[in-house]
């Protein structure tokens, strides 16, 4: 499909009819870093943003989400409840998209989640192009997610005065047509992109010491490597890395009931096995009981298991979790220990 | 899509026997008679509205399934403390059956050992009632099972069944006496004093033909393990059950990991040598 323009002057007046029919979620100021919010104002819209607190996994599976009602009583009765509402997501970058594209794999595999994926279809994706680093900790280039072939249905890409606008599918292209004013890019408009897309990796450093196709092998060997130690003396448990990770999907289930004890909801949140009772059963025997233990766990769910089922790697490289953690763990510097050692 | 993995079948609770001072037998009937369709290993993931959900593994035996299905439960923690406190006839939810059971094909035309600790008993009830409903399919059948304390016994009258059967060797241990409980003669079973272990000089095993399973407390199994091995059977012949948290059943939370396996999917039963360099697994 053809390549569009999108003026600059344009996305505000699309943004408001969008908000018409849809919920647009994009990224917005939040304190000095930025967040993937419900727009309310198009001009609070930030496609300038390097990168978010949380990923925009939170738009798919929410921190906190009802996955069904109750009544109680003599004949309690149970309800699915699927909370889902049309969305536009926009502004993704590469690193989420490709995160994303691995949390479809593990809820649609064998069981698939409905209520994943009702949000999963409802919800279309315009991702924007990383022409520069969004700091320092992200890797990006190394992981080989600095480029997103699919998992989009519009793709934007920062021209100057105007953006232009890729077609992933044909709901993008009914979207665009419907609400967007756009027109052809012109031949030397098309050139520009292709020249901005062939040129940014220079300025993306590659700061992983090694090929990323050797993590899975490379910490099959490291399962008693002493960084686990040194990790178990750093790690606060706080959870924070797995928060903030695109790809960290774990959740816990628990039922709310409400004063009257006559009806309820059984709520699914984020969990993190960073937690000290993620691995504990009712008995008390805890099956991860330290720190190092869990820190291990993260590295090689993130390097190594994810990978084994769903042949993608569990990281991305956007450097969430290293910029996030208050003891300043980086699974970066983690992954580059390690191969130092070993090979 | 509308249907959710994560919706429980209403079900009906029927006869509840109290075993022990903390563990009860619950028999559960699903709606419309339905059969719950399990094999022997496997586990429901088990929901008291308003408390939340736990799994449990099956103890009764397909082969004995009359439309309902039994669950053998320590008052431990919420869940099963709300079940606990149910009577006849409440309502509670099941999702499952999940995991993988036993595997029954690779154990026939062989001599199986069963070595059950405490409440590890409960999973493997199912596999051991299926085994004797075609006992033919199968040689020998050995069951060494311990307990703490003999107040602490789970299922006597059968325990009592397989002492009496000419085709079951079945020994019986407690690792100490209860004190100051004085039982009726007919309710004493013949036991050994001290831990499992102290069963295995008891049996003499054609060990390359045998198939040993064991699931019990953590602590159990590196001991029985070591029996087991010591009597020269192969490791890939050794399956456990384990048990782990969980929260969904269907391979998604996380809870339930071992290393790259999830106890949900992949298990809960496992054979030893599979998952031996787990480090995680005991």
């Amino acid at each position: 499909m053809s390549l569009k323009i999108l003026d600059k002057e344009a996305v505000a007046p699309l943004i408001e009819a969008l908000m018409a029919d849809y919920r647009v979620v994009g990224p917005q100021a939040k304190g000095s870093k930025f967040a993937f919010d419900p727009i309310t104002d198009p001009a609070h819209l930030r496609l300038d943003y390097d990168t978010t607190i949380l990923p925009p996994k939170k738009v798919f599976q929410p921190q906190h989400e009802r996955l069904a009602t109750f009544t109680l009583g003599e004949d309690p009765q149970v309800e699915t409840a699927i909370e889902v509402e049309p969305t536009v997501l926009l502004g993704m970058h590469a690193c989420d998209l490709h995160a994303l594209n691995l949390l479809d794999k593990a809820f649609s595999e064998d069981y698939p989640d409905a209520h994943y994926l009702s949000r999963r279809e409802m919800t279309l994706i315009v991702s924007l192009e990383c022409l520069e680093p969004c700091d320092d900790e992200s890797f990006c280039r190394s992981m080989g997610t600095l480029e997103a072939d699919e998992g989009f249905d519009l793709h934007l890409t920062d021209l100057g005065e105007a953006y232009a606008v890729e077609i992933g599918t044909e709901a993008g292209a009914d979207l665009l047509a419907k609400y967007g004013d756009v027109r052809d890019a012109t031949d030397a408009e098309a050139s520009q992109k292709a020249e901005l897309q062939s040129s940014k990796i220079k300025h993306f450093a590659d700061r992983l010491n090694f090929d990323a196709a050797e993590l899975p092998s490379l910490l099959e060997e490291a399962y008693d490597h002493p960084h686990w130690e040194e990790l178990e003396e750093r790690c606060f448990a706080c959870g924070s890395c797995t928060n903030v990770c695109p790809t960290c999907y774990c959740f816990n289930v628990v039922d709310e009931v409400n004063l009257a004890l006559t009806e309820g909801e059984r709520i699914r949140h984020w969990d993190s096995c960073q937690l000290a009772e993620f691995a504990r059963v009712a008995g008390g025997e805890n099956f991860r009981e330290s720190r190092g233990a869990r820190q291990r766990h993260r590295f090689m769910r993130k390097g190594k298991y994810l990978y084994e089922r769903f042949g993608a790697l569990g990281c991305v490289g956007c450097g969430r979790c290293i910029r996030t953690c208050p003891s300043s763990i980086s699974i970066l510097k983690g992954f580059n220990t390690i191969r130092a050692s070993l090979r | 899509m509308s249907t959710s993995i994560y919706k429980p079948e209403m079900a009906r609770l029927g006869n509840v026997q109290q075993m022990t001072a903390t563990e009860k037998l619950f028999r559960i009937e699903l709606p419309k008679g339905q059969s719950l369709g399990h094999d022997p290993g496997q586990f429901v993931m088990l929901s008291v509205l308003g408390v939340g959900e736990a799994p449990i593994s099956i103890t009764s035996s397909p082969s004995r399934s009359n439309g309902d299905f039994e669950l053998c439960v320590r008052k431990v923690g919420d869940v099963t403390g709300a079940l606990h406190a149910m009577q006849p006839g409440d309502r509670l939810g099941i999702r499952g059956p999940f995991g993988v059971g036993f595997p029954m094909d690779s154990m026939r035309g062989k001599d199986v050992l069963f070595a059950p600790g405490g409440l590890g008993l409960a999973p493997l009830r199912s596999l051991i009632n299926q085994v004797l409903d075609e006992r033919d399919e199968f040689e020998r059948v050995i069951i060494l099972y311990g307990a703490r304390r003999r107040s602490e016994l789970l299922f006597r009258d059968e325990l009592n069944e397989w002492v009496e059967r000419d085709d079951v060797e079945c020994l019986l241990t407690v690792d100490c006496e209860d004190e100051g409980e004085e039982w009726q003669p007919e309710e004493r079973l013949e036991c050994n004093i001290g831990v499992i272990t102290t069963l295995f000089p008891e049996i003499e095993v054609d060990a390359k033909n045998t198939i040993a399973i064991t699931c019990g407390p953590p602590i159990m199994y590196h001991f029985v393990l070591m029996e087991m091995l010591d009597k020269g059977i192969p490791e890939s012949n050794i399956y456990l059950s384990l048990e782990r948290r969980m929260k969904c059943g269907v391979g998604k939370c996380g809870h339930c990991q071992i290393n790259s396996l999830y106890c949900c999917q992949d298990g809960p039963v496992f054979n030893y040598a599979d998952i031996k360099g787990f480090e995680e697994a005991l």
